[in-house]
């Protein structure tokens, strides 16, 4: 197609709003970057902006050193691990048999699951169930109470339906029973949809920190980062509110609590481009009605 | 007669034996899913009584006594409860503002980067665009409080060297609810975008190459091709939005709200668990999620019907 020149330039107008879109995604990172990397200093004085002035790393040997703040990373991680492989396990042996049209009482099952996305409890019937099951302070309440989704169920079973049948059948044939047909069959051909939900799910965990807020109470050995960056973060950004009225000033506290939350920060996005390519296969087939 | 009847019976018992014979191993699958259903999905509904009950510390939620007022006190009590109300207000008009400015918004930048020639670039635009969506509203927060911050905020400060006053964006009523806005369109612009360029690949392009060919312009294409060609997505989106006015979101308003702006931040989950978990009052708090929860589901169904009535396909 030949275009015209006040098209082209229309395209060109586009392109620019679209840099300007990059930029305003990816501003706010590299100030924190800038000023986890920065002098105390330079700080107070306001002197960063973008780009890190009196380069140094105290802050982030300040970070590394706390072992409150390492030992919840690392925490982190491990319960990350754990949540990701116990919600994909519940996952798929969920949405498998759902997927055999003639299993008996499927139709109940269903509605039985797809009930619970409308309409739900609250949030204190289900503070109190933990409450009375004994759950409340123990790190299992941040792993089960939430490790199924019924979205990332649907999910799951919409690329199961995907699958022929055919090679179902003749499987059956051959004389596999379904477990054996799950795991030698529709698992190694959904490796793309396990992928995305278990960043989904990890993701979750790794940003998660409400469960944790009203679950964990005084537990802190427990708590997820996100808590603790937010007790971080809440507790200099009083100080601020001190500072406001002229009491102290905020100097190193601010560079500390920048490298808190880029280091929060820096696992996601390790793993976000490896898994692009999935999770944009799986959120459009989110959207894909049942 | 009677003897066909049992026979056929008889043979669909068969039927049924046989394939539980073969298929049972699926029902050993789902007694996991469905357990935990039924323990941290439906049990946590029988504790709804709560709302109805005087809360008791030593007794089970079917010996606690009735509230008074038939058992509807604790309603009464929330709706004459000043936070309360505040907290009802703050959720609606958040979510209002939400859809004014956040629903329009994934609309335009899919436009944008349809319109997009330069296909390296757009695919650049879309990874930086989706990454927002993966940061947690705390990390959100801690960006932006270096930000915005009133003294020490990089906008502040690039505000203050050009000669203007500093904006108190996190610290002054009305000044937070534009910027509670704003960073939700910034977290979540680019990964809406992601089901509207989905429903873009449906549209035949013959279509435009015939309306080149007529002499349209890049507007006319997209008022009467594009836009029409995601009218089913964009009316199922506002309907999904348009159900959930009254449901809460938990993790933005508190960890981006503070005291100073308590008049506005305040919603529903955050009165919730504040006068709840922190408080212990459950009675009043459970009414108040039930409250919200049977109002979520009428506005949900109503909302579909109304897309219904507009020969849309609903949502379910």
């Amino acid at each position: 197609m030949i275009r015209s020149k006040s098209t082209r330039i229309g395209d060109w107008i586009i392109a620019f709003v679209c840099f300007l879109l990059i930029l305003i995604c990816l501003l706010p990172m590299l100030n924190i970057v800038a000023r986890s990397l920065s002098s105390s200093e330079a700080i107070i004085r306001n002197e960063v902006l973008l780009w890190p002035k009196g380069l140094n790393l105290t802050s982030y040997r300040f970070v590394l050193g706390d072992s409150t703040y390492t030992w919840s990373l690392i925490w982190t991680a491990i319960l990350t691990v754990i949540c990701t492989f116990v919600s994909m396990f519940m996952t798929i042996i969920c949405a498998y048999p759902l997927t055999y049209d003639r299993l008996i009482g499927r139709r109940f099952f269903n509605t039985l699951i797809i009930l619970t996305m409308y309409f739900n409890a609250g949030t204190i019937p289900h503070y109190l169930l933990l409450k009375d099951l004994g759950m409340l302070g123990k790190p299992v309440a941040l792993i089960i109470p939430n490790c199924l989704s019924v979205f990332n169920m649907i999910i799951m079973r919409s690329y199961f339906y995907g699958i022929p049948e055919s090679l179902r059948e003749s499987a059956e044939i051959d004389g596999a029973g379904p477990i054996r047909i799950l795991v030698s069959i529709y698992l190694p051909l959904s490796k793309p949809v396990i992928a995305t939900l278990s960043l989904f799910y990890a993701v979750g965990r790794w940003n998660g920190f409400s469960d944790a807020l009203m679950y964990m109470g005084n537990n802190r050995k427990y708590y997820p980062i996100q808590l603790l960056l937010y007790n971080i973060i809440k507790s200099i950004t009083s100080i601020d509110v001190a500072t406001q009225e002229g009491f102290t000033t905020p100097g190193l506290s601010d560079t500390i609590q920048a490298a808190t939350v880029v280091f929060a920060t820096v696992p996601i996005l390790l793993v976000y481009p490896w898994l692009q390519k999935y999770f944009i296969a799986g959120a459009t087939l989110g959207a894909v009605k049942e | 007669m009677k003897t066909a009847v049992l026979k056929s019976s008889l043979r669909n018992r068969k039927r049924i034996i046989n394939y539980l014979k073969k298929h049972w191993t699926l029902y050993l699958l789902l007694i996991l899913p469905i357990a935990f259903f039924v323990v941290f999905r439906y049990i946590p509904m029988t504790y709804i009584l709560i709302a109805f009950k005087k809360y008791s510390i030593i007794k089970s939620v079917w010996e606690m006594p009735w509230a008074d007022n038939h058992g509807f006190e604790y309603f009464i009590k929330a709706f004459s409860n000043r936070d309360f109300l505040y907290a009802l207000r703050n959720t609606v008009m958040l979510n209002l503002l939400d859809l004014l400015v956040g629903f329009p918004a994934p609309i335009i930048l899919a436009l944008l980067l349809n319109e997009l020639p330069f296909k390296r670039f757009k695919r650049i635009t879309q990874t930086v665009a989706y990454m927002p969506h993966f940061l947690s509203w705390i990390i959100i927060y801690g960006m932006a409080l270096h930000l915005l911050a009133p003294t020490s905020g990089l906008i502040n400060i690039v505000l203050n060297r050009l000669g203007f006053d500093s904006v108190p964006f996190l610290n002054s009523p009305t000044h937070w609810v534009w910027t509670y806005v704003l960073l939700g369109v910034w977290q979540s612009v680019g990964w809406n975008t992601i089901i509207y360029l989905a429903a873009l690949t449906s549209i035949d392009p013959q279509l435009y190459e015939a309306a080149a060919v007529d002499g349209a312009g890049r507007f006319r294409m997209i008022w009467h091709i594009t836009l029409p060609g995601l009218r089913p997505t964009i009316v199922t989106l506002l309907i999904l939005n348009l159900g959930r006015i009254l449901s809460s979101e938990f993790d933005r308003p508190y960890a981006l709200g503070n005291p100073l702006v308590k008049s506005v931040s305040n919603v529903i989950a955050t009165f919730v668990y504040t006068n709840g978990i922190r408080g212990l009052q459950f009675s009043l708090t459970t009414a108040v999620g039930l409250f919200q929860s049977v109002v979520c589901v009428i506005f949900l169904f109503a909302a579909d019907s109304l897309a219904k009535r507009f020969g849309e396909r609903g949502i379910w």
